[in-house]
């Protein structure tokens, strides 16, 4: 069974169905939706099918030499950990297909295929377990994204779509380079091989940057985070949710595949500064957010600062067990920075799509231009209530899990950045409840906003296919960390042996 | 003593050489009695004498390197590869430039009489064993260039690029001859192998200073040839005055040639100052990268745009010199293969909308080409990402390459200066794309397209090839590879 192979390539084929057949918008809509749920329902076996137990965590391996030459090979693999992503994505791929149903007039068939051709690299980049077939994966979704964003975005769309490509071409071209050096090395291009290299400290350093290049501006972390605020602001709506639930976990999952088990030492010594970058996320980006008058800006700034608890937890793990010894509580941090990342997902995905409903009705993004919501459309104001219940992590919520275990796992190592960690908690409800406060309650401020209608049946189905998600999470994440346990021990043990 | 007697083999070793000379002068006689109704027959016989040298480069290639006429003339695996891309790339130049010439009423005999030489000049060029072949190919090659660039006599832009063109380039030709004179004092011989042989390129070697000198003369002709900065002059204006088909001809067959030449000169003959020539490349491909990358950005016009990143294109397959061995060499020719097919793709779409009248070559030509066009648009689109490096596409892979040879060879600061400007080139690519997909077309209506669907289909698959060598590019690599591997005389 090659079903990683399927993943990718059933959507990258819709794309192309799509485009040859799709002159109809009706027969695009359909068809895309077709192939995503297609993909979605096969990416299940993924999920029940992964055997925990087995000593191997990589599992549904496939391998063809593709360029002999230079050893580089199709090699395909899933631990648990990219499971869990491949599911979030092609989850999210139906509910932004759904969201776009109505939306979306101008030019649909090219807009579902850019969906779909998206859909099958970001499974690509987690399926893969050749650097430089990941390497492709990594960089081709930039294609479509810039489509997304530049063809049916908003006023500032080119400014914001060129910045995006670049800024991020930018940071992954250093990685390559990187990537080239570490094939030199080793002959192979294979991680795991990258991961045994026998590596000095000064090459561990240059490599650790290259590497932290190339994923940080993917997170993004402060100081690189800028494009984000306007390749969201721009984007259209189902490129927002796309960019903010699953992009930006690439670079997460990167620093998991790459960073950590090939230069741990030079991680381990440079953790400081993604700490740091961190903790100046989550607390001034958190800041910055406060004051933003364009929700979806808000929810950009807000979108760094959650992701700050994904580069945290990833990197207070690191200290846990290289200078602690710590394992157990390296597992949690990694485990909550895993769950972060799928609960930000979640979340972050369906607070672009609660904007989008009302971006749809009044097209405006502005929060001034809003009020009393909960009066004229109830059902939106019931989903906007709880997303942002889970923004603040409430528990309960999807939010609390993650964030309380990459709190605990920090407490162990830096009582200091735990605390600093925990403003979170303040700063993320101050923002998100003032929002709410003004969008949803209070007195409906204007005639137009009078006018809006309730939640129609697409929009029900994309917020409530997240909400149940973000629930069932926030009360029961077991089968999620017990699904990602193999890998995160492997990866903990793996970094506990290799010491300078 | 030169023994020149002749030998009946050394016909069957020069045979395509000879059938495409047969051939272009039966083309010169029948187009004599054509009307310019019957012209398509000379293009049909054109096509097929590229077709039948092609046939005869590829059957009859030597399992090892074979040369004619005491050494002048040399048929290895680095020369067929060359010599079958050349012979594509100058009939994509038929296929495309046919009806824009014609348009133009250009469509003339001497079009494909000076190509057909002009490529004959081209594959002698590659397969040259002597000093004097490699001068006698280029002359061949750059006259019909000079003649075909001033094809459209009345265009002020054209004469005046050709005759930039001719002035710069009998400059280069001088230098380059007066390196050549300097090999040949020092040496005693014009072969190159034997001048690799006989030179002492020791340090404090005999005739060690002549040598480095000529060496430096014979870079310069090469970098005149290539395009690369300081030498880069008459690039855009030739460009952009030549005729688009011409244009296309210049940028994609014959850098393949100039290709070949490089690497004749400065591996087979002057393989043993590696040391000397890498670090004059390694200069040569900075700048170029820097100037073509960052000129490029300001131009509003597609064909000048085009000749700045061929610039800097250029100067990534001198980064594959930079490692002067035979997988160096093998990375830069994967490189320059795949720089032709993607800027042949470019013309081709820039030679697909233009119309009598109308030349679709300013970069606002494209607005809004998606809603009109999305085929072709999309076709562009490949092109221009794969010129930019963005994988999956070939370009990407071919930069890849080059970037291996480069770290591989130990200047990790080249590599770093080529990725810093391949970010600065990417904008001026995706402008393009920008272009097309983001702007609102200037009028609605769907394109006219020229009624040529043989064009049409080539295009299309041209582009397709972009995408289809991005996932399966393995073979070509071998192939460059194994013919360096193969053509290599001198292991260091």
């Amino acid at each position: 069974m090659h079903l990683l192979s399927l993943l990718i390539w059933l959507p990258i084929l819709g794309a192309i169905v799509v485009l040859a057949f799709g002159r109809n918008a009706a027969t695009a809509r359909w068809l895309t939706l077709g192939f995503a749920v297609a993909t979605f329902l096969l990416s299940l076996p993924l999920w029940t099918g992964y055997d925990v137990t087995a000593a191997n965590s990589m599992q549904f391996v496939e391998s063809l030499p593709w360029i002999r030459m230079i050893q580089s090979n199709y090699a395909l693999g899933a631990d648990g950990i990219s499971v869990a992503l491949i599911v979030l994505t092609s989850f999210t791929t139906v509910l932004v297909i759904i969201g776009a149903w109505r939306p979306i007039e101008k030019r649909v068939s090219q807009y579902m295929a850019a969906m779909l051709a998206l859909e099958g690299m970001l499974i690509g980049v987690f399926a893969a377990t050749d650097a430089l077939l990941f390497y492709v994966f990594f960089e081709a979704m930039l294609i479509p994204m810039f489509i997304l964003i530049g063809v049916w975005g908003g006023p500032r769309r080119v400014y914001a779509t060129l910045k995006f490509f670049i800024y991020t071409f930018l940071g992954s071209i250093f990685m390559l380079i990187g990537l080239i050096y570490l094939h030199l090395k080793t002959g192979e291009f294979s991680l795991a091989a990258f991961s045994h290299a026998s590596l000095d400290a000064r090459e561990q350093t240059w490599l650790f940057f290259a590497f932290l290049a190339g994923f940080a501006i993917k997170v993004p972390m402060f100081p690189v985070h800028t494009w984000l605020p306007d390749a969201h602001v721009e984007a259209p709506t189902g490129g927002s949710v796309i960019l903010a639930a699953i992009m930006l976990k690439v670079g997460g999952y990167g620093f998991i595949r790459f960073s950590l088990p090939i230069t741990p030492d030079a991680s381990q010594e440079f953790a400081w500064v993604v700490i740091a970058a961190s903790l100046i996320a989550i607390i001034y980006i958190g800041y910055v957010a406060l004051v933003q008058e364009d929700m979806k800006k808000l929810i950009a700034y807000s979108s760094v600062a959650h992701m700050g608890f994904v580069t945290l937890g990833i990197f207070i793990a690191l200290a846990l067990v290289r200078v602690n010894g710590n394992a157990d509580a390296a597992r949690l941090g990694i485990q909550g920075a895993m769950v972060q990342m799928i609960s930000h997902g979640f979340v972050s995905g369906a607070l672009f799509s609660c904007i989008g409903v009302m971006y749809d009705r009044l097209h405006t993004r502005l929060i001034r231009d809003y009020g009393g919501l909960a009066h004229v459309m109830p059902w939106f104001g019931t989903f906007m209530v709880l997303f942002a219940m889970a923004n603040c992590g409430l528990p309960g919520t999807s939010g609390f899990v993650g964030e309380f275990m990459v709190i605990m796992a920090s407490f162990q190592t830096s009582p200091p950045v735990a605390l600093l960690a925990a403003f979170t908690l303040i700063i993320s409800a101050a923002y998100t409840l003032w929002l709410v406060k003004r969008i949803v309650f209070g007195p409906v401020t204007s005639e137009k906003v009078a006018k809006m209608q309730d939640l129609n049946m697409q929009e029900v189905i994309v917020l409530g296919a997240f909400a149940i998600a973000v629930l069932a999470l926030g009360v029961y994440p077991k089968p999620l960390t017990d699904l990602m346990e193999p890998a995160v021990l492997q990866l903990v043990q793996q970094l506990g042996l290799v010491t300078l | 003593m030169i023994n020149i007697a002749f030998n009946p083999n050394d016909l069957v070793t020069v045979l395509p050489e000879l059938f495409l000379l047969g051939a272009t002068c039966a083309i010169l006689l029948i187009d004599l009695f054509l009307k310019q109704a019957q012209r398509n027959l000379t293009h049909v016989l054109s096509l097929l004498a590229l077709a039948v040298t092609a046939w005869l480069v590829w059957s009859g290639s030597p399992a090892q390197a074979t040369s004619a006429f005491n050494g002048m003339f040399v048929r290895d695996a680095v020369g067929t590869v060359l010599k079958l891309f050349i012979l594509l790339t100058t009939a994509l130049v038929y296929v495309y430039g046919r009806l824009y010439m014609r348009d133009r009423k250009l469509f003339v005999g001497e079009l494909y009489l000076l190509l057909l030489f002009a490529t004959l000049g081209m594959m002698l060029l590659v397969s040259a064993g002597s000093l004097v072949t490699v001068y006698l190919g280029l002359e061949l090659l750059t006259l019909s260039s000079y003649a075909l660039v001033a094809l459209n006599r009345d265009s002020v832009m054209s004469s005046e690029a050709a005759i930039k063109y001719f002035v710069l380039g009998a400059l280069a030709s001088g230098l380059l001859l007066y390196g050549m004179s300097m090999l040949y004092g020092a040496t005693g011989t014009l072969d190159l192998a034997q001048i690799h042989a006989a030179a002492d390129f020791s340090v404090g070697g005999a005739h060690r200073n002549l040598l480095v000198f000529g060496l430096v003369f014979l870079v310069v002709g090469i970098a005149f040839k290539l395009g690369a900065v300081p030498f880069h002059m008459w690039l855009p204006d030739v460009y952009q005055g030549a005729p688009t088909a011409i244009t296309l001809f210049i940028g994609t067959a014959s850098k393949l040639a100039a290709f070949g030449m490089a690497w004749r000169l400065l591996e087979v003959a002057m393989g043993g100052l590696h040391a000397q020539w890498t670090l004059m490349l390694a200069i040569l491909a900075a700048i170029s990268l820097a100037v073509g990358n960052v000129v490029a950005i300001a131009q509003t016009n597609l064909k000048r745009m085009l000749a700045y990143s061929t610039i800097s294109h250029v100067g990534f397959v001198l980064l594959g010199f930079v490692n002067a061995t035979p997988a160096g060499y093998a990375s830069a020719m994967f490189y320059m293969i795949c720089y032709a097919l993607m800027t042949a793709v470019a013309f081709g779409v820039i030679l697909l909308l233009a119309r009598a009248g109308f030349e679709a070559e300013e970069i606002v030509d494209f607005k809004g080409l998606n809603q009109r066009n999305p085929w072709y648009a999309g076709v562009m689109a490949i092109a221009m990402f794969s010129l930019a490096g963005v994988p999956p596409l070939f370009g990407f892979f071919a930069k890849l390459m080059v970037l291996k040879a480069v770290i591989d060879a130990g200047q990790m600061w080249l590599a770093i200066v080529a990725i810093v400007f391949a970010i600065v080139g990417l904008f001026y690519y995706l402008n393009v794309v920008k272009v097309m997909y983001f702007d609102e077309p200037a009028e609605k209506n769907a394109l006219p397209l020229p009624a040529d669907t043989g064009m049409r289909w080539v295009l299309s698959l041209n582009g397709l090839a972009l995408i289809a060598l991005g996932i399966g590019w393995g073979p070509l690599l071998d192939w460059c590879n194994q013919a360096l591997l193969a053509s290599s005389q001198f292991a260091r």
